[in-house]
């Protein structure tokens, strides 16, 4: 039983339905309905369907409401303290003293749903109509094809008329005469609805007749074909999406490791912060602004970044900055950040994960294909990750401090020499990196668990990104994330998700082995250290 | 041949140095088995199993710390994979003890109960012939020194140093432990392999073979510190330090440097998979949790504590590290990660030759 029926949807349905004549229903049919036993009213439903008048809908709707009663031979719907003639829709004058409930079993609920779905077809709001077809899509009664095909004739709109002769057609498979049923499965075999598949397949089992067979097989085919390009397409987003993430999670590394040399081990955990400074955000709006909490992430985004950029700055100042010129000793001092880092979070927080709600408007997503959903959450990261990626290159090529961080990367000695001030823009460079893996924290918040290990699950990937795109360079790390990601759903599609993380450690090991200096270097003699 | 060979003994220890490892020796090999076996459980000397198992825990990690001194004190390589290494020694060992369950399992059946509770009706070819003692030893040493061995030649061939080593070895450790959680793997997956029952026909948890298991990684441990010192005082040792501070000159005057750091990667790396093996018959258990890329680190760290570059240093260094985890753990375990956290930060800034430097620098002053 889908949502009970309220009075606004019907009253909605009936205004919004396009003959609005004030011409009676079919007495008989409403007779029926009210009086008649079992397949009777369910007949008589299809028949108020198949009328399309408005009125039907309001019937139906009080039938499904419960609001739909007898008084002796006459059918009326009560609402308060009023009465009117179901057939007719005229007020009655007063009350009738003795009234019975008409009892709705589920069945004929079941029925009286479907047959308001499919009123709505009718409807001359568009979205009304889609919501419809997509519902009756689902699963349609047989007594709904008349209405359905009333339907189909009056509509212009491409998305509906697709569903529509999807649905048609799916009815028709199960009534119509050898030549119908034919032309249905030609059309099921073009629509390709998401059921379209095992209604070919039940066609196949069940069908008798050797030319609708040959044309179910054909048409299974096509349906076949179709779904695989929504598996080929979600794959491809999978990958787009796993790409933007790595990409999210190693561009602060690969600003960090191409500036200073420096393997920061705790920056999985400053992606960590950035996700829990967007869930105490969240927390504030929950608070403090209920009212605006679907734009708590407009304010996270900044405030994640300040709050990992300033833990990274303040690191840097303390521990990597006397360690210079010793990076596997970094590595070890930047490990041990991570562990009190997780630590303090553990500490503040607690070992559990913590619920970072999404957005309204990020919930839900794009149906592109039949089979291929895309969440929002996963749309938004995509674009996120562009934003964060354009405003890296903005600022790396087009801002004075982007012209010295590039200077310090390529020679550290000779921007020293003309004035650069390394050690400010290696604590800016080391803050923006930060930032930027608080703002991946921010974006993993929306799509996982959020706890105080968040870190160590990226830290990996990142530096394979790092590792495999080369440093100094953007691009570099665009193809290795981007690479990354598709490598491993595509392997994720054959192999299973474990074996195709371990076939990737080993490509980038190997590949490493081949090219040490990645797959982008900066161009230029570097003293070998 | 007595020349020689005292001029060995001599190159390797001083007078003072002999009288201290034979005072350690002395203790591990006849105080510690007397004060356990002999000593009854009432009496205030009384060693209690607890402390065996720890102490012999510990001496397993300390020759990790060895090998791992070896590679990275003494020729300036940082591995994160001795872990894999580590673990890997542990798991040839825990096939054979597996196989030693026979039919004591839960299942009562020949094969190993999660290979029952998978559903599997023959041993996997990896675990051929792993019914043989021997076999599985050799399993436990050269299967890592295999794997080091291909994965370095390759590695050092093409001249990968620095950062970059460290994170494709740590890259390496965590593959292999996403392989070894696998059931299909064969190896037990996520609960590895625990529940051990004999070793040799011997019941493994009577004192008497902890004691023997336990003298034997004390003289595992010792032979292996006068292994190393052999190595570090020798010509060849000389070349890997020089390799550590520059390795570009040491190729200029003519050496193939690659041999020496691989013959020193890979013989790390047997030393592990040897301490492995002992570490499984004591601990009782072995899961892929041993391969996580955290653990490695923490090898590292252990020497760091010790002192780079002096082979005591890295067996004192896994002496205090495990000691303070041990205590930390168990009276206030959630301070363990920021003593741990905090030892990795200020060692590195402060100590960077570890309590041996500490010590040295007092002994100078004095």
């Amino acid at each position: 039983m889908r949502g009970k029926l309220t009075i606004t949807t019907v009253l909605l349905l009936a205004s919004a339905l396009f003959v609005c004549p004030a011409a009676a229903l079919d007495r008989a049919a409403v007779e029926k309905l009210a009086f008649g036993e079992g397949d009777e009213r369910l007949e008589a439903i299809g028949a108020l369907v198949t009328e399309g008048d408005p009125r039907a809908a309001i019937v139906l709707g009080a039938l499904g409401d419960g609001e739909l009663q007898t008084a002796s031979k006459r059918v009326i719907i009560v609402r308060g303290a009023e009465a009117t003639d179901a057939v007719t829709g005229e007020k009655l004058a007063s009350m009738p003293a003795e009234r019975e409930d008409i009892v709705a079993n589920n069945r004929l609920r079941g029925a009286v749903q479907g047959a308001l779905a499919a009123l709505k077809l009718i409807s001359p709001d568009r979205a009304i109509r889609f919501a419809a077809a997509k519902e009756l899509a689902g699963g349609a009664d047989a007594g709904m094809l008349p209405l359905v095909k009333k339907a189909l004739d009056k509509e212009s709109d491409a998305d509906i008329r697709t569903l529509l002769t999807h649905i048609a057609a799916s009815l028709e498979l199960k009534t119509g005469d050898v030549k119908t049923r034919l032309a249905a499965v030609r059309t099921l075999g073009l629509s390709g609805g998401h059921n379209a598949k095992p209604l070919l397949l039940s066609v196949l089992e069940s069908e008798t007749d050797a030319d609708v067979r040959l044309e179910a097989q054909t048409s299974l085919k096509q349906v076949d074909e179709r779904l695989l390009w929504g598996q080929r397409a979600g794959l491809l987003f999978a990958g787009i999406s796993l790409g933007s993430i790595l990409l999210l999670a190693a561009l602060g590394l690969a600003i960090t490791y191409g500036l200073m040399g420096v393997i920061n081990m705790a920056h999985g955990e400053l992606i960590m912060i950035g996700a829990y400074a967007t869930y105490v955000v969240q927390n504030l709006f929950r608070t403090h602004l209920p009212a605006a909490f679907d734009w708590y992430l407009l304010c996270a985004v900044p405030v994640a970044f300040a709050v990992s950029a300033l833990v990274g700055m303040v690191l840097e100042r303390t521990v990597i900055r006397w360690l210079y010129g010793r990076p596997l000793e970094t590595l070890l001092a930047t490990w041990g950040i991570s562990l009190v880092l997780i630590q303090t979070v553990r500490t503040i927080f607690g070992a559990q994960n913590v619920q970072v709600e999404n957005p309204a408007f990020m919930s839900g997503g794009i149906e592109l294909l039949a089979n291929v959903v895309l969440p929002w959450s996963r749309i938004v990261i995509v674009l996120f990750a562009g934003a964060v990626l354009a405003g890296v290159w903005l600022l790396l090529t087009r801002t004075r401090l982007g012209l010295f961080v590039r200077g310090v990367t390529q020679n550290r000695a000779m921007a020293s020499c003309v004035g650069v001030p390394t050690a400010r823009v290696d604590t800016l460079a080391f803050g923006l990196g930060s930032g930027i893996a608080g703002l991946a924290g921010c974006a993993l918040s929306q799509i996982g668990n959020v706890g105080p290990d968040l870190g160590q699950s990226y830290i990996v990937d990142s530096f394979m990104v790092v590792v495999l795109g080369g440093v100094g360079q953007l691009a570099g790390t665009v193809y290795a994330a981007l690479g990354l990601g598709f490598a491993n759903k595509l392997l994720e599609s054959w192999a299973g998700a474990v074996l195709a993380k371990i076939v990737v450690l080993v490509f980038i090991i190997i590949f490493i082995q081949k090219r040490p200096q990645g797959m982008f270097a900066l161009k230029g003699r570097s003293v070998e250290t | 041949m007595t020349g020689p060979l005292t001029a060995t003994f001599a190159r390797l220890y001083g007078a003072s140095g002999w009288a201290a490892l034979s005072a350690i020796g002395f203790v591990l090999f006849v105080v510690f088995p007397a004060l356990n076996l002999a000593v009854s459980p009432d009496s205030a000397f009384h060693v209690s199993a607890y402390w065996i198992t720890l102490i012999g825990k510990i001496m397993c990690y300390a020759i990790v710390a060895l090998a791992m001194d070896l590679i990275w004190g003494y020729c300036g390589i940082l591995s994160l994979g001795h872990g894999l290494f580590f673990a890997l020694g542990g798991y040839g060992m825990g096939m054979y003890l597996m196989r030693q369950i026979g039919r004591d399992g839960q299942y009562r059946a020949e094969l190993p109960d999660f290979m029952v509770f998978l559903d599997w009706n023959a041993f996997p070819w990896q675990w051929w012939n792993t019914d043989q003692f021997w076999w599985a030893l050799l399993l436990a040493v050269a299967v890592p020194g295999l794997l080091a061995f291909v994965f370095g030649y390759f590695a050092f061939r093409s001249r990968i140093k620095g950062v970059y080593f460290s994170i494709i070895t740590q890259a390496l450790t965590f593959a292999a432990m996403l392989l070894f959680f696998r059931n299909e793997t064969g190896f037990g997956g996520n609960n590895g392999f625990t529940d051990f029952k004999r070793i040799l026909g011997y019941t493994i948890t009577t004192p008497e073979t902890r004691m023997v298991l336990f003298t034997l990684s004390g003289a595992v441990l010792l032979g292996t510190l006068l292994l190393g010192r052999y190595l570090v005082t020798s010509k060849f040792g000389r070349v890997l330090a020089a390799i550590r501070d520059a390795e570009q000159r040491v190729m200029f005057c003519g050496y193939n440097t690659l041999h020496y750091k691989l013959f020193i990667w890979t013989l790390s790396a047997v030393l592990c998979g040897f301490a492995g093996a002992l570490y499984v018959t004591q601990v009782g258990i072995i899961n892929p949790g041993e391969m996580s890329p955290a653990n490695s680190i923490e090898i590292a760290i252990w020497v760091a504590v010790g002192g780079r570059g002096t082979l005591i240093g890295a067996i004192i260094g896994a002496g205090v590290v495990n000691g303070a985890k041990s205590f930390f753990t168990q009276a206030f375990p959630e301070y363990w990660l920021y003593v741990l956290g905090l030892m990795f930060i200020l060692v590195t800034l402060f100590m960077p030759q570890g309590i041996v430097g500490l010590f040295n620098k007092w002994r100078s002053a004095k």
